[in-house]
C-alpha cells in the first residue's frame, strides 16, 4: 500500500492504456445490465444522431479508476469517486478505441490521511472526463 | 422532458440485493480490473471479509431506482432524451460479497438550463442493519424538445 508520507502533489502514480472494442461494450452491457442499443448497434446510434456506437459513460468511468485501484492494491481504500462526462468515446465496429488514463496526486490531507487523485482520461488526444477525482483513505 | 415537481420525491426502497462474489468478478473484468483485484486471498489479507466490489459497482443498484422513475407517470421522464452528465459514489464503507443491500432513490433537484433539464438523483444504499454503505449521486441531462 502507498505511504502518504512518500507522496507529493503532482506525482503521477499511474498511467495506463486500454483498448476498448465492441466486445468490451457487450461484456459491460451484460455485467451492468445497461442494454441501451446505442452501445452496440450502429443503426440505432445513427438514428439518434450519434457519430457512432458509443462506450457506456459508466464503462469509461470504471476503466479510469483501474490504475488507481491497482496502485492501491485494494478498492476498499477508495472513499469517493466522481466524474463529469464531457466527450463521447466512439468505438468502431472493428479495431478499438484507445484510452489513456493518467492518475496524479492533487491534494494530500495529512490530518485525515486522505489523498485526492485526479484522473485524466483521453481518447484521440481529447479529455473525455471532467473533474474526475478520487479520494482515497491511506 | 421531465416534470420539475418531482424534486424532493422519494421512491420506495428496492428489494434486498445479495452481492455475489462471481457477479463482482464479472463486473470487475468488464471494467478492465486486474486479476489481483478479484483475488479473494488478497482481499482477506487487506482485512476484508470477502471480495471488495469495484468502485463503480453501485451503479447496478442505482439502476433499480431509476427504473422506478422511468415507470412513474408523474415524472414524465423521456429516457430517449437523457444523457448522463455526472456520476459520483461516496462510500461509508466498502461493499463486499455477501452483503445484502437495498437502495432508495430520491430526486435531489430538478433545474432548468437553456431548454434542458438537469436532474440530480441521490441513491442511498443500506446494508441489512439499515446502515448507510454508499450514496450514488447521478446527474442526468434531459434534452428539451428543440435541443
Amino acid at each position: 500500500m502507498p505511504e502518504i508520507s512518500k507522496l507529493t502533489v503532482g506525482d503521477i502514480v499511474a498511467t495506463k492504456n486500454y483498448s476498448v472494442t465492441r466486445d468490451s461494450l457487450v461484456r459491460y452491457a451484460g455485467a451492468s445490465g445497461d442494454f441501451n442499443p446505442i452501445h452496440y448497434r450502429d443503426d440505432v446510434a445513427a438514428s439518434v444522431g450519434l457519430p457512432g456506437v458509443l462506450a457506456h459513460g459508466m464503462l469509461t468511468m470504471g476503466i479510469s479508476i483501474e490504475p488507481v485501484v491497482s496502485w492501491l492494491g485494494d478498492a476498499g481504500k477508495v472513499v469517493e469517486y466522481g466524474v463529469r462526462f464531457t466527450k463521447p468515446v466512439v468505438v468502431p465496429g472493428s479495431g478499438s478505441a484507445e484510452l489513456t488514463v493518467t492518475a496524479t496526486v492533487a491534494v494530500i490531507d495529512q490530518e485525515s490521511s486522505k489523498v485526492r487523485i485526479d484522473l485524466q482520461t483521453s481518447f484521440e488526444e481529447t479529455t473525455v472526463l471532467g473533474k474526475a477525482q478520487v479520494w482515497v483513505q491511506l | 422532458m421531465v416534470n420539475p415537481n418531482i424534486e424532493g420525491k422519494r421512491y420506495p426502497r428496492s428489494a434486498p440485493y445479495l452481492v455475489g462474489r462471481e457477479k463482482l468478478r464479472e463486473f470487475a473484468r468488464a471494467t478492465f480490473a486486474s486479476e489481483e483485484s478479484i483475488n479473494l486471498e488478497a482481499a482477506k489479507k487487506a482485512g476484508h471479509k470477502d471480495l471488495v466490489a469495484p468502485v463503480t459497482f453501485p451503479i447496478v443498484l442505482q439502476e433499480f431506482g431509476l427504473k422506478l422513475v422511468i415507470q412513474d407517470p408523474e415524472a414524465e421522464l423521456d429516457f430517449s432524451r437523457v444523457v448522463h452528465g455526472e456520476q459520483k459514489f461516496v462510500y461509508a464503507r466498502p461493499i463486499v460479497a455477501g452483503d445484502v443491500l437495498s437502495s432508495e432513490l430520491s430526486v435531489a433537484s430538478v433545474k432548468s438550463l437553456g431548454g434542458n433539464h438537469m436532474v440530480v438523483f441521490d441513491t442511498e444504499i443500506f446494508d441489512e442493519d439499515k446502515k448507510l454503505v454508499c450514496t450514488a449521486i447521478s446527474t442526468l441531462v434531459v434534452r428539451g424538445a428543440d435541443a
